[in-house]
């Protein structure tokens, strides 16, 4: 029987990790040794065969079948991911949140009677009159009261929560507007800001 | 190649499904030929390569991106295809009743040393009685054997696969080897 070292030394070559000294003894007990050849050449066979049988190709529509069961994306992760990618949108629509509460909460607050302090506007319970013959001049905002138009305004008029009254001599050379629900609220306040930034960015231009 | 994988593999972590699908076409028939040779079966091994590339896209994130893309998968695929022998093992006794026969066992479905009949070296006759003796192998063994010869990795590669000191690779290549020699010698 031939030693166990030799087996061994086999091995190694078969790892393509022997030493040229090593691989010498190998060869040189392979000549003097018919069992061991043998052995050798089985282990040869062996890797030959087991080699010759790979190269199979993947059922038709693999891919497909693949994609088809991978799992759909859970919300959270999709959000998580989306939050992690748009900084700029969370943080405008994170503005825009806040500002909408604010204009919600002012909404809420200005349940009281107000108007803007003009000349000849006459004011009775709640409710602003521009008497006949009069001319109001300038913008009208009345808040939570009614407004009744017997004479003649030169600017806009704005009635938030109320209701206007335009009799036949009256005159208004603006444009009348009247807001009485939060939307319209909420609309009002956009136009309104809008209009204050389009018209920072105008002043330099008519300076 | 592996700077095209580690491109789609970053698309696939932002949520690109088709960026996983091309990762999918390049290494299916590997996988899918590891499976076949693990478990012997063509359908178990679809389900085994398809659930192997489900686990790599779930489990993504976990991947280092510093390593080879392959390694990892066939270490999932590898993992799943022994964890499948080990649980359907019961079925497989030896003196168990073959299903469909009458009082006909395992033992004999194994061939004896007897030289085989010459039609039996037909190239597709071969094929299936090497594939028999890859699946009589030990399953330690048969996971060697089939990355070494069937996937063609080096022994430093299937050390990291099966997560094993390259002593204990080679140790079990040898082993399976041998085991395979005593079993093919007269084919």
């Amino acid at each position: 029987m031939c030693p166990e070292q030799i087996i061994e030394l086999m091995h190694e070559y078969l790892d393509e990790e022997i030493e040229p000294d090593k691989e010498q003894i190998l060869r040189e007990h392979l000549q003097t040794c018919k069992e061991c050849e043998t052995i050798f050449n089985e282990l040869k066979k062996t890797i030959a065969f087991v080699k010759s049988i790979s190269h199979m190709q993947a059922p038709a529509n693999f891919t497909a079948n693949v994609l088809s069961r991978l799992p759909k994306e859970k919300k959270k992760v999709w959000m998580g991911r989306w939050l992690k990618n748009h900084p700029m949108l969370v943080a405008a629509s994170l503005f825009f949140l806040l500002m909408l509460g604010s204009i919600f909460s002012t909404w809420n607050q200005d349940q009281e009677f107000s108007v803007t302090k003009q000349k000849n506007l006459v004011v009775k319970n709640n409710t602003v009159i521009v008497p006949k013959g009069e001319t109001v001049k300038g913008d009208v905002i009345v808040r939570n009261g009614k407004l009744e138009i017997e004479g003649e305004i030169k600017g806009n008029v704005t009635v938030i929560n109320g209701e206007k009254y335009l009799a036949s001599a009256g005159h208004v050379t603006g444009q009348i507007e009247e807001v009485n629900e939060v939307f319209d609220w909420v609309w009002y306040h956009m136009k309104r800001t809008a209009q204050e930034v389009i018209d920072i960015f105008d002043q330099p231009e008519t300076e | 190649m592996e700077a095209i994988v580690k491109k789609r593999i970053k698309q696939v972590i932002k949520g690109d499904q088709d960026a996983f699908g091309e990762i999918v076409e390049i290494y299916k028939n590997s996988v899918y030929q590891l499976c076949f040779r693990m478990l012997g079966n063509r359908h178990e091994a679809e389900d085994m390569a398809q659930e192997a590339f489900i686990r790599a896209y779930v489990n993504i994130h976990t991947f280092n991106q510093d390593f080879k893309f392959s390694t990892w998968l066939f270490r999932i695929a590898t993992n799943l295809c022994i964890d499948r022998i080990r649980k359907k093992k019961p079925d497989y006794y030896l003196d168990a009743e073959v299903a469909g026969t009458e009082g006909l066992t395992m033992y004999s479905q194994i061939p004896d040393k007897t030289p085989l009949p010459e039609n039996e070296v037909e190239s597709l006759e071969l094929h299936e009685t090497i594939q028999k003796e890859i699946l009589k192998l030990p399953e330690k063994y048969r996971s060697a054997i089939v990355l070494k010869y069937i996937e063609e990795l080096s022994l430093n590669e299937i050390s990291e696969i099966l997560d094993l000191p390259l002593g204990t690779v080679k140790t079990r290549i040898h082993r399976g080897r041998e085991a395979l020699r005593q079993q093919l010698q007269y084919v």
